[in-house]
């Protein structure tokens, strides 16, 4: 990067530092932590989304309906997020590369599983073998978002439907009273009056999200981790910056990331809580 | 059927070392996998249960810290608990096990006086001990904020009865705190405990290796989806143990909880109900 680094075996102190740093592998890890935060910022909205959809649904009057969004909302209780980060991805490739392979090459006579293989014709591999780098990485990085969607989407949605149950009935009761129909008392009075209640647990639902970024490593994303245990490794000799063993430095620098976030988060969400209770006839508006 | 008893025999305790050195390979069959996979559970009761009741009194201790008035005690607590409520327990895992492999190689002998123990740090490099210890330093600091927010709603007028009788020191803390304490913060840290246990899956896919394929569950299973490329069957069998298991801890707080509450009339007494909208953690 500096016109100084050109020969870093020369270099020494601070100035070696400044080189070793600014190496494009640095770089690239910088960047990494763009991919967290674009990760954040797209997770959640679709949390919210698939949240949403599950907590409508445990009210719908379809008892199917409502048997499936019971079922979304529970069972992330019982089951560790992880086995869904693992599986959900692959599971949803299989599942697109069975569909187009159906689509795409019907001439084919063969089963897909074969044995220990799944094997899909060349015209349905998604993303296609010819696909460039780029292409590679956002498919895979977009299946791991719909991982954190739908997980924390059932996370989210035990928070709504817990904060819709939160109204007071009486509220429901006087727009019906007023002759609203059950789509309206949806819309003009519970939605609006349920987002105080579930402000306290989307607060934490998004400290846990935060906290679950790390697991894009699992999924084989080229994330914060990676880069920590790559260039934090034993460099020898051959390379131009050789080093000892410094994950532990890399992985205490990512705690001091994390740390920071969550703490910011904290401030802002308090403040937020704060602001939204006040006028409420809760105790903390009261108070307030 | 009788081939599946002896699969149970091979493989049954296989992620302790028992059994059938090699893993299956080729022509899996479910109840190799069901076998396996609940072999390698034994793991993530081990690190949940023993960081679990460890982390119990550690929390309690960092939950009364907290709360104290001298910044001597409360200010470490404080730092603790945001340290390790602050950043992914992802995280944690690597940086420990990246700084214990740092540490220096060496023996310690304990003299016990009928017996000497040489305590190594290489163990910590271990999953046994050092994701053990990573897990109950991470529990303790949940657990430790669940007991602090219950020990600051302890009902005023339970203290000053407590003074009333003549109540000091330990014995108040003993017979009117803590009990008050852990009915208030049952809730929550029954969900913690169900978390606990979740959160063991995450040892050995970081820096703690898997020592002669020694595994939990979620190690199994993805050795499994990656071999037959199947990720359909694996999985939900981690599932299926992991509701069996939430569901026994739900079972078992509950019991504890119907003990915590048992000196109130019937009708006050409060089945234990999961906060849905405030999950903690």
């Amino acid at each position: 990067m500096f016109s100084y680094c050109v020969d870093p075996k020369t270099l020494e102190g601070l100035i070696w530092l400044s080189c070793y740093v600014t190496t494009a592998k640095h770089m690239s890890f910088y960047l990494s932590f763009l991919v967290v935060m674009c990760l954040l910022s797209l997770a959640a909205p679709l949390a919210m989304a698939f949240g949403f959809a599950g907590a409508t649904a445990t009210r719908s009057s379809l008892s199917i309906i409502r048997s499936l969004g019971k079922a979304y909302l529970a069972m992330i209780r019982g089951i560790p997020d992880i086995v869904f980060f693992l599986f959900i991805p692959i599971a949803l490739d299989q599942a697109f590369e069975y569909l187009r392979h159906k689509a795409l090459c019907s001439d084919v006579t063969e089963p897909i599983r074969q044995g220990n293989d799944f094997v899909v014709c060349a015209a349905a591999k998604l993303p296609l073998n010819t696909a460039s780098e780029w292409v590679h990485d956002i498919y895979g990085f977009s299946l791991a978002l719909l991982a954190f969607g739908f997980v924390f989407g059932a996370f989210a949605g035990n928070v709504l439907s817990g904060a819709m149950a939160a109204v007071p009935k009486s509220q429901i009761e006087t727009g019906e009273a007023y002759g609203f129909s059950q789509r309206q008392v949806f819309r003009r009075i519970l939605i609006p009056q349920m987002w105080i209640y579930a402000l306290p647990g989307l607060s934490n639902l998004w400290m846990i999200l935060i906290k679950a970024t790390p697991l894009l490593f699992l999924l084989g994303i080229e994330d914060i981790v990676y880069w920590a245990k790559e260039l934090g490794g034993i460099k020898t000799g051959v390379y131009e910056y050789p080093h000892p063993d410094w994950r532990a430095w890399y992985f205490g620098v990512l705690m001091i990331f994390y740390l920071s976030l969550t703490y910011l988060s904290q401030s802002v969400l308090d403040k937020i809580s704060a602001r939204l209770n006040k006028g409420q006839a809760t105790m903390a508006g009261k108070a307030g | 059927m009788s081939s599946c008893f002896q699969t149970l025999s091979d493989y049954g305790l296989r992620s302790i070392g028992y059994g059938e050195r090699l893993l299956p390979k080729s022509d899996i069959t479910l109840c190799e996998q069901f076998v396996l996979i609940g072999s390698g559970m034994i793991w993530n009761i081990y690190f949940a249960v023993f960081a679990l009741l460890l982390g119990f009194f550690f929390a309690t201790f960092l939950a009364l810290g907290k709360n104290s008035n001298l910044p001597l005690f409360s200010a470490p607590c404080r730092l603790f608990i945001f340290i390790f409520r602050g950043s992914p327990l992802f995280i944690q895992f690597f940086f420990a096990y990246d700084l214990f492999v740092l540490l220096p190689r060496l023996g310690f002998d304990i003299d016990l006086g009928f017996l000497v123990i040489t305590v190594e740090t290489r163990w910590l490099t271990k999953a046994w001990l050092g994701a053990l210890i990573v897990l109950f330093f991470n529990t303790s600091a949940y657990a430790g904020e669940i007991f602090y927010g219950a020990l600051r709603a302890v009902p005023s007028q339970d203290l000053e009865s407590a003074d009333a009788f003549g109540f000091t020191g330990i014995k108040k803390f003993r017979r009117i705190i803590w009990p008050t304490m852990l009915r208030l913060a049952w809730p929550s840290y029954t969900n913690e405990a169900i978390f606990m246990f979740h959160a063991t899956t995450l040892v050995f896919f970081t820096g703690f290796p898997a020592w002669q394929q020694k595994g939990d569950a979620i190690y199994y299973a993805s050795y499994f989806a990656d071999k037959t490329f199947n990720p359909f069957v694996p999985y939900p069998i981690v599932g299926f143990y992991f509701i069996l298991l939430t569901l026994l801890i739900i079972g078992l707080f509950s019991l504890i909880n119907r003990r915590l509450n048992i000196h109130l009339p019937t009708n006050e007494r409060k089945r234990l109900r999961f906060n849905k909208y405030n999950l903690i953690r």
